[in-house]
């Protein structure tokens, strides 16, 4: 065995080229392995859009529909209901709903929802994904005497009123996500496609 | 050694001796994506009522074969599934069964455990036989549970059989051709018309069936290419870099 | 680098790291003559890689249930991304791991890699393939199809035949009266944790094996016999970098005829992938044909070929067993084929020949000139073995040289 006949640049070159190569399809192999683990075709179709009717709704009420495998929350409010809404803005994180993500550009408003009557929201804590109880005005708490009705976390504390607008100084970050969602009809709303959408 | 060379000359002999049925060639054509959806509406206005395809999803089909969500809902999804859903039948199963004997078997696979060649002969082989249930037979599946459902488009045929004696001196009825029937009032020009648009018909159903059995087939071929190109180029610099280091020894 | 140096020292004083390098790596000494057969031990390795890797990610989304199984490959083969191309690279991965292994084992009996001192290398390799078979015929359960029902039906059938306890142990294999859930459940927990955790044990085993005496070569020669001053092998070279860039070009043929199958011919013709198995398992209904996979098929001729059923499943298993003893059957005074009597050179010839023609056979149907011919290729496969002890020492060897053969090119 002798070493003369090495050409050591050649030889650093073809080593790079190789490794390189090799790498890049050690690289593209992984791909696939990684996205085999995004949801799969069964798991896309049984997340599709839920259509949801609400013709039988009552004032105060809240029904639940399953979407994606969450519950998907709509409550009917009055106009008593929303008029409290807007006493909570001090004690609120986020009152305006200016975190973007929390919910679709159509529903950033005072009632964060398309109808002022109607909320809708996705039924899992922004905190550490417990799914909130709905506690009304009317119902024996101890959430104190200015409870106006809202949801409230049993995991870790964390408030919620009747938009989903998280309150100040409890453990969850930001307000109930909004799903995406549009109005079929009057009394029918279909869950998982944004207003405008086919 | 030499009985052990004529034995292996033997072999070949053998393997001949045991051929089976002839079968006709589906000559098909998984890249015709008019002949797969004229396949797809074919099976889903006749197959999908009674068989399953329930490994496969209407959403796949459409996006595979390019037709439209819309388009699926109105021409080749008989209710209100969504898009999503897997192909299953209309009908029950359970029900079909004892109308016809058994329970239909899903049809995803069956392009991969039958072949196309045996589906296209198949579909072209049933014949006229008042012995059976259905009042039909079928060349390559015998006593078939399942009624000729395109009959109006290949018209009735039957088979002719002829007599052949075996080498021991038994008679075997032996097929020999199909026959038209009842076909009077048509000339041979139309005849022949009409068993070419059959089998143009069986041939995208085939088509289609050929998908269904496995959908990623020609994306998985065109994949194939692109990566034993790209091996290809690896081994080159491995090969060299080889040489490079054995220049040592 | 002084960093890395640092972190290497560091390592080094509390784990063997660059021992162990050098060891098997840099300063492991390999023959410099090794040619094309010497390819298949690090392909089999890679293999084994390939198929713990793609097995764990197909393990994900398979469902090891009787009712579900069937359904569930084909969910991975179409509802998940990049399913079918995972579950072919198993599947092929599963066929090119006998073709690796069978080549590599040919090459041992060529060059008398199993003889002295490499005995133990010899065991191990075939532990190796015997924990491969089972664990092949396990998984060969688990898609749930009719010939994956119907063959594990019929091998486990033949614990049937040992006398006496025969019938309990069968029934205590399957877990119920035919092959049935319970079956496939306890296969599908063998195939992917018992027989991988014996499989790599026994890998390393033999990797340790095979270092600690060193590699065997293609003219049979011991390089230790020759060492320099320095007590390196005259003619051996560093397996690093010498043996791992030419084992890299081999990855590299080999991962494209693996991707021309792969890509163009999963079911390779019904080899690989059966058509009956396209159909779900039906406890009712026998197809046609039970063939079992095509590496099994010699076996499965030899135990056809035996008109009784205790002594068929007796010579089957010893068409495996007489692997195990072959170190001590050959007393040839070389090891090499290419020194080996004319008497040995043709042996192994009618060795080959049987093997392959038993394979085929094991494919086709049972007729009365197929069996005749089993049992003619039957006995020639056992006499191979068996008068080896005799034919070893016939004839007249050639004089094997000082030094390995090597042309440098």
């Amino acid at each position: 065995m002798n070493k003369d006949g090495a050409n050591l640049s050649r030889r650093r070159f073809l080593t790079a080229a190789t490794t390189v190569v090799g790498a890049v399809g050690t690289a593209f192999v992984g791909v696939p392995f990684i996205a085999s683990m995004q949801p799969s075709a069964k798991a896309q179709a049984a997340g599709s859009a839920v259509e949801v009717d609400i013709s039988k709704l009552e004032v105060g009420q809240r029904m639940t529909v399953e979407w994606r495998g969450k519950p998907i929350w709509i409550v009917r409010r009055d106009d008593a209901m929303l008029a409290d809404l807007k006493t909570l803005d001090v004690k609120l994180r986020d009152p305006a709903s200016q975190v973007a993500e929390q919910q679709p550009a159509y529903t950033q408003n005072p009632h964060r929802s398309i109808k002022a009557e109607y909320a809708v929201l996705i039924g899992i804590c922004t905190h550490l994904g417990c799914s909130p109880s709905y506690v009304q005005k009317t119902d024996t708490h101890n959430l104190g005497n200015d409870w106006k009705g809202g949801f409230f976390c049993p995991c870790h504390g964390s408030r919620f009123d009747l938009a989903g607008r998280v309150f100040q100084s409890v453990p969850a970050p930001t307000n109930l996500v909004i799903p995406p969602h549009k109005y079929l009809s009057d009394t029918k709303i279909l869950v998982g496609v944004d207003q405008g959408e086919a | 050694m030499r009985l052990l060379l004529s034995l292996l000359t033997l072999l070949p002999a053998l393997v001949l001796a045991s051929g089976g049925e002839q079968l006709m060639h589906a000559d098909n054509n998984l890249s015709d994506s008019d002949s797969l959806k004229r396949g797809a509406k074919i099976f889903v206005d006749n197959c999908l009522s009674c068989h399953s395809a329930s490994f496969m999803r209407f959403s796949r089909m459409g996006q595979d074969l390019g037709i439209s969500d819309k388009e699926l809902l109105s021409d080749y999804m008989h209710g209100n599934d969504k898009v999503g859903s897997p192909m299953n039948t209309a009908v029950d199963k359970a029900a079909v069964a004892t109308f016809f004997g058994v329970v239909p078997p899903d049809l995803s696979v069956v392009a991969r455990s039958r072949g196309v060649d045996w589906l296209y002969t198949y579909l072209l082989s049933f014949y006229v036989d008042n012995s059976t249930n259905t009042g039909m037979n079928n060349l390559v599946f015998k006593d078939v549970g399942m009624p000729h459902v395109l009959w109006e488009q290949q018209g009735l045929q039957k088979a002719v059989f002829k007599t052949e004696k075996d080498a021991d001196g038994n008679e075997h009825p032996v097929f020999e051709k199909f026959e038209p029937v009842n076909a009077k009032g048509l000339s041979q020009t139309e005849l022949d018309k009409k068993a070419e648009n059959y089998q143009t018909t069986v041939r995208d159903l085939v088509n289609f069936l050929a998908y269904l059995g496995e959908p990623i087939k020609t994306y998985r071929q065109a994949l194939g290419v692109k990566i034993l190109i790209f091996l290809a180029i690896f081994f080159v610099f491995a090969y060299l870099l080889k040489k490079e280091y054995w220049k040592d020894i | 680098m002084s960093l890395l140096t640092a972190t290497r020292d560091w390592i080094d004083d509390r784990f063997p790291l660059t021992k162990m390098w050098e060891d098997h790596l840099s300063k492991y000494y390999a023959p410099k003559n090794f040619n094309f057969w010497y390819y298949f031990g690090s392909l089999a390795l890679l293999v084994f890689v390939l198929q713990i890797v793609t097995g764990i990610f197909l393990t994900m989304n398979y469902k090891p249930d009787a009712s579900l199984a069937f359904a569930s490959v084909e969910y991975i083969m179409r509802d998940v991304d990049w399913g079918w191309l995972i579950r072919y690279m198993h599947s092929t991965g599963a066929s090119l791991f006998f073709v690796v292994v069978y080549l590599h084992m040919f090459r041992g009996l060529m060059y008398g890699s199993y003889r002295k001192p490499r005995e133990l290398v010899w065991l191990m390799g075939m532990f190796i393939y015997l924990a491969l078979m089972a664990e092949a015929f396990m998984g060969y359960l688990l898609p749930w199809g009719q010939m994956s029902y119907w063959g594990a039906q019929v091998i486990i059938s033949l614990f049937g035949a040992i006398p006496y306890i025969g019938e309990s142990l069968a029934l205590w294999v399957r877990g119920d009266f035919v092959i049935a859930d319970a079956t496939l459940n306890r296969f599908f927990a063998f195939h992917v944790i018992m027989v991988p955790f014996i499989l790599a044990a026994l890998v390393v085993m033999h990797i340790i094996a095979l270092h600690e005496v060193g590699s065997n070569n293609p003219d049979g020669i011991e390089i230790k016999k020759n060492k320099d001053k320095n007590g390196i092998p005259l003619d051996g070279i560093p397996f690093h970098p010498y043996y791992s860039v030419k084992d890299i070009v081999g990855v590299a043929v080999f991962l494209m005829v693996f991707s021309a199958i792969l890509f163009f011919a999963p079911e390779m013709g019904g080899w690989f992938l059966e058509k009956d198995n396209f159909i779900p398992a039906d406890p009712l209904k026998t197809p046609q044909h039970i063939v079992p996979l095509w590496y099994f098929t010699p076996f499965y001729a030899i135990l056809r070929a035996v008109p009784d059923k205790f002594l068929g499943v007796v010579a089957m298993g010893g068409a495996i067993a007489v692997l195990f003893v072959l170190p001590w059957l050959d007393r040839s005074p070389v090891k090499s084929i290419r020194y080996k009597s004319v008497i040995f050179k043709v042996a192994l010839a009618i060795f080959v020949v049987s093997f392959v023609v038993l394979g085929w056979l094991g494919t086709q149907p049972a007729t009365p000139v197929f069996t005749n011919l089993a049992r003619l290729f039957s006995v020639l496969y056992f006499a191979f073995f068996l008068l080896m002890p005799f034919y070893s020492v016939m004839g007249k060897t050639k004089p094997v040289p000082e030094r390995v053969t090597y042309h440098a090119h």
